[in-house]
């Protein structure tokens, strides 16, 4: 058999008929939103798209749901903001709210790692992962199911009011309400027993903040994803404006290769016959009919762009139909796109990602992470608060001694019953009493602190000596030494000040 | 005259106002804009009939729901006083010894009689309870009227020299030096004496030794044979470190004292603030500087 090549007559491809909304031509100060139809595709990095929304709508619907056997009267929520007693629990670890810092570790790692992959993938964030983008993304994929793609939507709106149109629009409205709800409905289980909070919910017993929350959070996820869109990123999100500070000539972004695409033609026959020599693209469009930001990748790189990449998909479609090798819209950097420019073609290679300004962001991330773990595996999980008397400073008694009265705090952070031992350390003529009932006995205040417990504990420190009576101010210590374990007991010195008067 | 017409280059039409030949193009305003305009008005018909709006010659329109701010205090007061009445009615049938011995009861007192310290109290005692010259401190260990649980209870209660009261703390110091009951030699010279019994050294040793007999025969009965004060009749303690009508003590402060004395008086605040109330003050107190 012989294989015939047809090399009359070009390959047979669809030109659609899209024009880029935000095209850089119409671009006017002042213009009322047309709406994006984006037309439906499919591809590699629509493939990681649909994955990378199943995992992390996964995690944000199933995390609540997570047990976690802990000791004593501790929640059993693996993942749990308790807000109503002061405290967050994320499986082994527990954390109080003077350890908040934490938290604010985690959101530096958050930042930094942002600025990481940017510099690496550019808006990889912005393109896959964000929520704004993960749920528009599953918005306009019930909107196609609902009303059809791209072109049937297109006629949909252009249509007068019929039965069909009320059905389907409210069919994609209702559908879309019922993912709001559950977006904003499983918020709320990240701050109350999950199985317990929806019952409540159910029966209508549950507290009005939290319907209230489920309210805003359900009126945000609707409008939001369902009619702001790309005009979240583009006018309300602060990362657009940054992130020219974090790209340079080496970040991989979703680029157009104009050196090999122009001159753009949809008329290659003609063109050809006259002699011009032409580009690889063939002016299809449909780059500019998938984008979900309304923009012409051709413009070159911009502000709109969020870089998820269903224009390489389109295009490498197009690309493989025309009988083009693929990556006419690629990742691709600023700089190989300026050496395939000056006729250097070259390609894309993962060295490309150890430059100085990646290293010492890895750094700086992996330095917190570091200070985290260790600062974490080696937390007390006691500690004294020294809340020293202000009103009066001190008392005088009736032997002429002086009296400062302070409040200790001590706090037992394990699920355990606990009894520490407090003494006076380092002032001389100190004698220790305590208020109420159980009195120290040869100086030693015993005290039992329940489980996961703050107990404050109010103490009476005076002395007779001269050298402290005749001292406006003396440092001393709280020496606290744990009684219940033996093993590997907390405690340590807690400062405080001895005020006397000033004679 | 207005005259609207369109204009040539924008192709919107002009209001028909002409100042200078400056013509103003209709822009109207926005839709959502106008109906939330038309919204806060249809609201605010329905608030100033619902709450109070309209000022009349006295107050205003009370409005259907009859909502006021201080009727919000009220239920909330209401509520507050609701949900602590199992404790309260607790404190109200307790003896005051009882609470002490009630660890719940006494943190509840405590707190409540903090909160009516801050009220009544700090006027005169001071806001950490540190007192005044005149106005004794509570937070330390010399109590005029005895420092138990029980006597501060009956002191505040029945207030120090309260007007008519029966049961108040009444005794005075004779007036030594104002009625000629003593010479102001003798007065210096037991002045002299007194300043020994805390320690103090005498200007004069002589005017010590002869107020000693002084003391003795116009003193003693009352503050005892060694200045130690006696709690029946309010009667200071002069031999300890503690002063009331003096800011670290001097021959020249007793003298005063001793020529025209002077007296605290406490109102008897068990007929102004109710039994519980000193139940709570009481339990308060005590845990300043009590049990002595």
């Amino acid at each position: 058999m012989v294989q015939v090549v047809n090399t009359i007559d070009p390959p047979q491809f669809d030109r659609l008929d899209a024009e880029a909304v935000n095209s850089a031509q119409k671009r006017p100060l002042y213009e009322a939103r047309v709406k994006i139809h984006p037309k439906a595709v499919a591809g590699t990095f629509r493939s990681l798209k649909w994955a990378v929304m199943a995992v992390t709508l996964g995690i944000y619907y199933v995390a609540p749901w997570l047990r976690w056997t802990r000791p004593g009267d501790a929640p059993d929520q693996a993942i749990l903001v308790d807000l109503a007693h002061r405290r967050f629990y994320f499986f082994f670890i527990e954390i109080w709210p003077q350890e908040f810092y934490y938290v604010a570790g985690l959101l530096i790692m958050a930042g930094i790692g942002l600025f990481l992959i940017t510099s690496l993938f550019g808006r990889a964030w912005c393109g896959y992962a964000c929520p704004q983008t993960v749920w528009t993304d599953l918005y306009m994929a019930v909107e196609a199911w609902a009303e059809g793609d791209r072109n049937a939507r297109l006629k949909l709106d252009a249509a007068p009011w019929s039965f069909t149109k009320l059905r389907k629009r409210a069919l994609k409205l209702f559908v879309w309400l019922l993912i709001a709800v559950a977006t904003g409905g499983f918020w709320v289980f990240y701050f109350a027993d999950a199985p317990t909070l929806l019952r409540d919910l159910l029966t209508l017993k549950a507290d009005p903040i939290a319907y209230s929350t489920i309210g805003i959070l359900t009126a945000t996820t609707f409008t939001f994803a369902g009619f702001m869109r790309e005009q979240v990123c583009t006018y309300m999100c602060p990362w657009p404006r940054i992130q020219g500070a974090m790209l340079d000539e080496h970040s991989l972004v979703v680029t157009y290769n104009a050196w090999r695409g122009e001159p753009r033609s949809g008329h290659r026959k003609k063109a050809e016959a006259q002699g011009l020599k032409l580009g690889d693209c063939v002016d299809c469009n449909a780059c500019v009919a998938v984008c979900p930001m309304g923009i012409d990748i051709r413009d070159g790189n911009q502000l709109e762009c969020i870089n998820c990449a269903l224009c390489i998909d389109a295009c490498d479609a197009v690309m493989d139909k025309v009988g083009s090798s693929r990556g006419l819209i690629s990742y691709s950097t600023a700089s190989l796109y300026s050496d395939s420019v000056a006729g250097r073609p070259s390609h894309w290679h993962w060295r490309m990602m150890l430059r100085p300004r990646t290293a010492i962001y890895f750094s700086a991330w992996a330095a917190v992470a570091i200070i985290m773990l260790v600062t974490l595996i080696g937390r007390e999980r006691f500690d004294v608060n020294v809340i020293a008397d202000r009103n009066p400073l001190f008392v005088k008694l009736s032997d002429g001694s002086i009296r400062n009265g302070y409040t200790l705090k001590l706090l037992n952070m394990k699920q355990e019953m606990r009894t520490f031992r407090i003494v006076v350390d380092g002032l001389p003529g100190a004698v220790l009493t305590a208020e109420g009932d159980e009195q120290p006995k040869d100086g030693a205040l015993d005290i039992a602190v329940e489980p996961d417990k703050l107990k404050p504990v109010k103490v009476f420190v005076a002395s007779h000596d001269p050298r402290i009576v005749g001292q406006e101010a003396t440092r001393f210590d709280f020496a606290v030494t744990e009684l219940t374990q033996t093993e590997k007991p907390e405690g340590g010195n807690f400062e405080a000040i001895f005020h006397a008067p000033r004679d | 005259m207005s005259k609207i017409e369109k204009d040539e280059i924008s192709g919107v039409d002009t209001t028909g106002h002409e100042w200078d030949g400056i013509k103003e193009l209709n822009h109207p305003l926005p839709r959502w804009w106008v109906m939330t305009f038309y919204a806060t008005i249809v609201f605010a018909i329905g608030y100033t009939i619902l709450y109070p709006a309209w000022p009349l010659l006295r107050g205003a329109t009370p409005g259907v729901l009859g909502y006021s701010s201080r009727g919000d205090l009220d239920k909330s007061l209401e509520a507050a006083a609701a949900s602590q009445k199992d404790l309260a009615d607790k404190i109200a049938a307790t003896p005051v010894a009882g609470i002490m011995k009630d660890e719940k009861l006494r943190a509840f007192a405590t707190a409540a009689g903090a909160a009516a310290f801050k009220v009544n109290c700090v006027q005169c005692h001071g806001s950490g309870a540190a007192g005044a010259i005149g106005y004794p401190n509570l937070n330390d260990n010399d109590w005029l009227w005895g420092g138990s649980i029980d006597e501060i209870y009956a002191t505040i209660g029945n207030g120090i020299r309260a007007p008519g009261n029966a049961s108040t703390h009444a005794s005075q110091m004779p007036n030594f030096g104002g009625d000629g009951i003593l010479k102001p030699e003798q007065i210096a010279d037991v002045a002299n004496y007194v300043w020994t019994l805390s320690g103090g050294k005498p200007d004069d040793a002589a005017a010590a030794t002869r107020g000693k007999q002084i003391y003795a025969d116009n003193c003693a009965a009352c503050h005892g044979d060694a200045g130690q004060g006696n709690k029946e009749f309010g009667a200071p303690n002069l031999a300890d470190q503690i002063r009331l009508y003096s800011k670290n003590g001097s021959i020249k402060d007793i003298e005063a004292q001793v020529t025209r004395p002077r007296h605290g008086v406490m109102p008897a605040w068990g007929a102004k603030l109710g039994d519980t109330a000193v139940k709570e003050l009481a339990v308060f107190v005590h845990s300043l500087g009590g049990g002595v």
